[in-house]
């Protein structure tokens, strides 16, 4: 990773997001939430969604928790990225897509900060849903998905 | 060697041995502040290893030739040199392991499994790295013994006055703690735990993997029963670390792994474990990086432990002092001159991953995160904290660049 790219790491859309959260919130009885931690760090989220009148489209979605602006801002970004799409679409969302939106080049550890908001949601849509689960959870069906 | 004994050390000097800081990050001098996770590895350690690979490289104890000979005695050497780094009674209570972990894995199975059920206590503290709190919380669940914990004060240290109250209800059959706090740098008071250890008629197993590089460990001094260190902290390489035990507590435990060189004789019907050590170092050793481990005890006796102790308590109070004036900033653990070469902290409510991401551009490198520690950040009440750690090599300058580097931090964040 160059220097520049590095310095672009915190650049304006990231620091917005991250002081400005969208979405930030709890959503009481939600139609599907999960909880995820990432290891490397002891960060936590939690996510919550609320379907529309034909159940599969995602009229409300929110995020809780703590981690870092690079975390934070990732999931503030999947929450207007996902608002309005259908569970299946979602559950089907291709990384590349939330980090095109992130828009910087990513080290490997960052990356898992950037994908904990994702792999979440996809957990929780999984629990609700029966839709697929995330790469590298997929296999684990039944883990501890508390 | 470039270096002798004597009471005060000169970093500046010792750091042309190691050739790690020869190169700049992100155009910037290297200031490597995390020897608490690994240390870096002098120029005498690397080439002891090249050497033995060159000249003496075959598997040890079990061939005729020249050169198996060359390498079992490299390999016994080495053993000889961590005994005596330890003030050991005997070499063959040292066995090597892979890494300190493994050296508390090897005591909860080994001892443990045979020897705690119900109603048995494992007292650990809230200091505890991961390595010398899960193994114990495994086994227990295993045994049906039960896991407690010693709690800390404000100031970061052990509260000792509620040994009767963590005791209470059960009979102490371990206890086990850190000699130096990976996270905060306490210096715990071993040498009470393990009095009162015994007094409960408990073993005590010491995890000085932080405490080895830093201080001078006297296995006989501490009268701790086991005893693990990590070589890779203390300027040896990867791979190659050591469990201390008494004799008389090895002969009566069962083998933990088991396999290839530990046996004394294999029938389909039974087998009997090997003397001592080698009942306890199944398959082929890490030889290179033992080699290297015992180069790395002669580097650090070159240089003196006290000097070592010294100097880091300097760069602890330095570090302190100056962080302190980064506004914002909050420090975690006990004064310098009760703590190691480690300093915790948070800066206002900016992530570490994030600090410690921005510090890397100015050339900084520290640990953020929960170091392996997640019953004592929950204590903290944070989810990680940023650790800068300091080494013999360690120079002022660096802890100048980070406390730049940090107000580089505020700047991106304000």
């Amino acid at each position: 990773m160059s220097d520049f790219a590095l310095e672009n790491l915190y650049r304006e859309v990231i620091l917005d997001h991250y002081k400005n959260p969208r979405g930030h919130g709890v959503i009481e009885d939600a139609d599907a939430e999960a909880e995820g931690q990432n290891p490397l760090c002891g960060d936590e989220v939690s996510i919550y969604v609320e379907f529309g009148e034909d159940g599969e489209t995602i009229d409300e979605v929110k995020f809780s928790g703590r981690g870092c602006a690079i975390s934070q801002a990732a999931t503030s970004m999947l929450m207007e990225m996902t608002k309005g799409r259908k569970a299946e679409e979602v559950a089907a969302l291709d990384k590349d897509e939330l980090l095109a939106e992130i828009g910087v080049p990513l080290t490997p550890v960052r990356l898992k900060c950037a994908m904990l908001g994702l792999t979440t949601l996809k957990v929780a849509l999984h629990k609700a849903k029966g839709t697929p689960l995330p790469e590298g959870l997929a296999g684990f069906d039944e883990l501890d998905l508390s | 060697m470039a270096v002798s004994a004597g009471t005060k050390l000169d970093a500046r000097t010792l750091r042309a041995d190691f050739p790690i800081f020869e190169q700049e990050i992100h155009g910037k001098p290297l200031a490597f502040l995390d020897s608490a996770a690994s240390s870096q590895k002098p120029r005498q350690v690397l080439d002891a290893m090249t050497q033995f690979y060159e000249t003496s490289y075959a598997n040890v104890h079990r061939g005729v030739y020249v050169l198996a000979e060359r390498a079992t005695e490299a390999l016994e050497h080495a053993r000889e040199r961590v005994g005596a780094f330890l003030n050991a009674p005997d070499a063959r209570e040292v066995i090597f392991t892979r890494n300190a972990t493994e050296g508390i894995n090897l005591v909860a199975y080994a001892w443990g499994l045979s020897n705690l059920g119900p109603g048995d206590l494992v007292v650990v503290t809230e200091l505890e790295h991961h390595s010398n709190f899960v193994p114990w919380q495994f086994i227990a669940g295993k045994t049906g013994a039960e896991l407690r914990m010693i709690p800390l004060d404000e100031q970061g240290e052990l509260d000792l006055s509620t040994l009767d109250e963590v005791s209470r209800g059960g009979s102490v059959k371990v206890v086990a703690t850190n000699l130096i706090s990976n996270s905060l740098g306490t210096i715990n008071p071993v040498a009470k735990l393990v009095e009162w250890a015994h007094a409960q008629g408990a073993i005590y197993v010491c995890d000085a993997a932080q405490g080895a590089p830093h201080t001078k460990v006297d296995v006989q001094a501490l009268g701790v029963d086991f005893l693990a260190i990590s070589g890779h902290k203390m300027c040896g390489p990867s791979g190659a670390s050591a469990l201390w035990g008494r004799t008389e507590l090895l002969l009566a435990m069962d083998p933990f792994l088991t396999g290839g060189h530990m046996i004394n004789s294999v029938r389909l019907e039974k087998t009997t474990w090997g003397e001592l050590p080698h009942k306890f170092e199944a398959g082929t050793a890490p030889m290179a990086e033992a080699v290297g481990l015992g180069a790395a005890i002669d580097y650090l006796e070159a240089v003196g432990l006290d000097a070592i102790e010294a100097h880091e308590h300097e760069l602890a109070a330095y570090a302190l002092g100056r962080l302190a004036e980064v506004p914002g900033i909050r420090l975690y653990g006990p004064p310098a001159d009760r703590r190691a070469g480690i300093v915790s902290f948070n800066l206002e409510d900016i992530h570490p991953h994030d600090v410690a991401q921005i510090l890397d551009l100015q050339g900084v490198a520290i640990r953020a995160g929960h170091h392996c520690c997640q019953p004592l950040m929950q204590k903290l009440g944070v989810a990680a904290t940023n650790r800068a750690s300091f080494y013999l090599y360690t120079i002022p300058e660096e802890i100048d660049q980070l406390v730049d580097g940090l107000h580089a931090v505020r700047k991106v964040f304000a």
